[in-house]
């Protein structure tokens, strides 16, 4: 391994990217248009939602929790129904996408401080609108809650704590992922993209150009070239990573709430498993067109469907789930999951670094093999 | 002595033959041409050479170390000049000569030595920030050649390094052979233009990966060419061309810009059997004959044709 030559050929990628504008600005526009794409879709401003109620109550008090609702544009109240079997079918037809019910002790719990329950059952089919639908509930609690404890006590001269509590209930979808769970998998698909379509391109334009001759005939091995080659893309990946983070924490309020320097190592590891793929792709393709086809679609692909980003893995059938380890986003997801939304360390998710190390063996091992069949036939 | 020593080298891409049994040797400090029509294996056999591609089977010596048992130490001694274009276009002359000497891992010193001298051959110093896609052909080429030997390699192969260059540079980047050629270094050159095969002090000519002749360019001239060359300046040139081919003196004919070269054997007795024939029975203009030394275009024409006749035959 030396270490000048491997410099000689990062020096020179740089240069390359950096002077093809082009490239470059689409290597950093991408993920922000993503960005913007992403997180427009999920603050979709949801109005009119549907909701049917279910008051169990007959109070003036959950009477005018419901007009509390109702009174706001946010909600339309499709109607009421009288039992229990009603509330499935109401929300099995779409005729409401929210049923609220009101227990019988609601007005009884209020009036005696005691935490007083309401139910909301959401039609969970659609994650993203299921989350709103249960952010605009709370907040309409919240508002009723406040108002009714002014109101209660100016009239009984009780301090009232928390008359109300929301126990919302996913009908459909019980594990259903927030606008936090969505980060991880997007840094994860961003920076696959990023890495394997630079990394693969870069090489395969040195083949199609005919320049790799001159480099195959220096002394130069191919550890030092390809470390070098991939060195600028991954400098570039990292810079992705930090410019989504800060968009997060601006966009979402995501704050990474683990350790930026184990952020930085697994996320090292991993675009060296993600540059694994571009390397793979360039000694099976001939052409800068056939790569960059080759790498869109086994980028973007597998890191959408397959590495739980959008869906959760263990309900996949057993045979996708198997498939879902050709992305090594997969396993980016957990960690990144577990270092930004839980805080946790690298107890929570050697696994899965060693996996991404495994994959990007395998991976290099699979174009090395093929590259040294095609160097005998060739 | 010999600076490489081609042993039975064959290379065969599936069933078809590229390279087929060929043996040379190049002197030490030689300028070796390496002739060939497309296709004939020339490149094949360099990048042989240069350990990029492994042969099917036979060896070569090159600078000492044997291309099959020693990649690595080949590599370290030879310059390489490939037929597609070397140099990154989108980086500046400067850029490009930074990289090959990082590349071949010069040290600070002995790198900036060698970048003045590359600068000084392709004539651009004071030029380094200009982007490499802006320069003339002539002198990409001279680039590249300064790239190629950065590191002051002992052998230097050079595939085609004059194609789509004119005449003038063409002149210059030969000079610059010469240059090296002088300085011991060892120039295996391959190329199509025959006049530059007058340059070299070695010549091979490939043809469907066999060497079919093999010598100095005056051995060459004397001893594939036995019979008289005659030159023959007429009138309707093609249809003399047609007429003389039919003839049993004539063993080739072929056309020379508006003259008709033909290569006679002992049917052939004197000027007046041409005139004769063509004058009197075809009413053609001649205006001279002349007796010539053959050129090596000649020596190609007469070598490609006989083997032509054997391959058909063997056939
Ligand atoms: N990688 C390859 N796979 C299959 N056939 C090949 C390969 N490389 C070269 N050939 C074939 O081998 C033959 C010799 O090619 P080569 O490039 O050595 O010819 P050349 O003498 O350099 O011709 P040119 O003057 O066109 O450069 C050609 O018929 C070519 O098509
Ligand atoms: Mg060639």
């Amino acid at each position: 391994m030396d270490l000048q030559r491997t410099k000689a050929i990062a020096k020179k990628e740089f240069k390359h990217l950096l002077r093809d504008y082009r490239m470059l600005a689409i290597l950093i526009l991408f993920p922000v248009f993503l960005l913007i794409i992403f997180g427009y879709a999920i603050n979709f401003d949801v109005k009119n939602i549907k909701i049917a109620v279910y008051d169990r109550d007959h109070s003036s008090l959950s009477r005018k929790f419901i007009n509390s609702l109702s009174g706001t544009e946010n909600f339309d109240l499709e109607g009421y129904i009288f039992n229990d079997s009603d509330i499935k079918h109401v929300l099995d037809e779409k005729k409401a996408q929210c049923v609220i019910v009101i227990p019988d002790d609601f007005s009884e719990n209020v009036y005696n401080n005691v935490p007083a329950k309401i139910q909301f059952l959401i039609d969970g089919v659609d994650g993203n609108t299921a989350t709103i639908v249960q952010n605009y509930v709370n907040l309409a609690a919240l508002n009723f809650n406040r108002e009714i404890t002014a109101e209660i006590f100016s009239a009984y001269g009780i301090k009232s704590s928390i008359p109300l509590e929301l126990e919302p209930i996913f009908w459909f979808n019980p594990e259903l992922s927030s606008t936090k769970f969505l980060l991880p998998g997007l840094i994860g698909m961003i920076l696959v993209i990023v890495c394997v379509v630079s990394v693969s391109i870069s090489l395969v334009r040195e083949k199609e150009r005919g320049t790799i001759e001159q480099i195959n005939v220096s002394p130069i091995k191919s550890t030092e070239l390809l470390l070098g080659k991939i060195t600028p893309y991954v400098a570039l990946a990292l810079l992705n990573a930090t410019m989504i983070i800060i968009a997060g924490y601006i966009l979402f309020g995501i704050e990474v709430k683990g350790s930026f320097l184990l952020l930085f190592f697994s996320s090292l590891i991993f675009l060296f498993s993600a540059a694994s793929i571009g390397i793979f792709i360039s000694v099976i393709s001939e052409s800068m067109q056939v790569a960059f086809s080759l790498a869109t679609a086994l980028s973007l692909l597998p890191s959408v469907i397959l590495s739980g980003f959008i869906f959760p893995i263990e309900s996949m059938p057993w045979i996708i789930q198997v498939f879902t380890n050709i992305t090594p986003v997969k396993f980016f997801i957990v960690i990144l999951r577990a270092i930004i939304l839980r805080g946790v360390g690298l107890e929570a998710f050697w696994e899965q670094v060693i996996y991404m190390l495994l994959f990007a063996i395998i991976i290099l091992t699979l174009a090395n093999l093929i590259n040294i069949k095609k160097e005998k036939s060739a | 002595m010999n600076s490489i020593e081609v042993n039975n080298l064959t290379k065969k891409f599936g069933s078809f033959t590229a390279v087929d049994n060929v043996s040379f040797n190049v002197k030490k400090g030689e300028i070796f041409g390496f002739l060939g029509a497309n296709g004939a294996g020339k490149s094949t056999t360099i990048r042989m050479l240069c350990a990029i591609l492994e042969p099917t089977s036979g060896d070569a010596i090159v600078g000492r170390y044997s291309i099959n048992k020693q990649p690595d130490q080949v590599k370290k001694n030879i310059g390489y000049m490939s037929q597609r274009f070397s140099l990154y276009n989108d980086l500046t002359v400067e850029e490009n000569i930074n990289f090959f000497g990082g590349v071949y891992g010069l040290e600070e010193s002995e790198f900036e030595e060698r970048k003045k001298w590359v600068l000084k051959i392709a004539n651009l110093e004071g030029k380094e920030k200009t982007l490499t896609s802006s320069l003339p052909g002539g002198i990409k080429q001279r680039l590249a050649l300064g790239t190629a030997v950065i590191h002051k390699p002992e052998i230097v192969f050079l595939d085609e390094p004059t194609s789509g260059v004119d005449p003038i540079s063409r002149r210059r980047f030969w000079d610059l052979i010469h240059e090296l050629s002088s300085e011991g270094i060892t120039v295996l050159v391959t190329t199509h233009y025959l006049e530059e095969a007058e340059y070299c002090n070695n010549i091979i000519l490939i043809n469907r990966g066999k060497i079919i002749a093999q010598g100095t360019s005056d051995e060459l001239k004397k001893n594939y060419i036995k019979n008289t060359i005659l030159q023959i300046e007429c009138d309707k040139v093609i249809e003399a061309l047609e007429i003389l081919e039919k003839q049993n003196f004539v063993n080739e004919v072929s056309i020379f810009g508006n003259s008709i070269h033909i290569v006679v054997n002992d049917n052939y007795k004197n000027e007046e059997q041409i005139r004769n024939l063509l004058e009197k029975n075809h009413s053609i203009n001649v205006f001279r004959i002349d007796s010539i030394v053959p050129t090596l275009e000649d020596v190609f024409i007469h070598v490609l044709e006989e083997d032509k006749e054997n391959g058909s035959s063997k056939n």
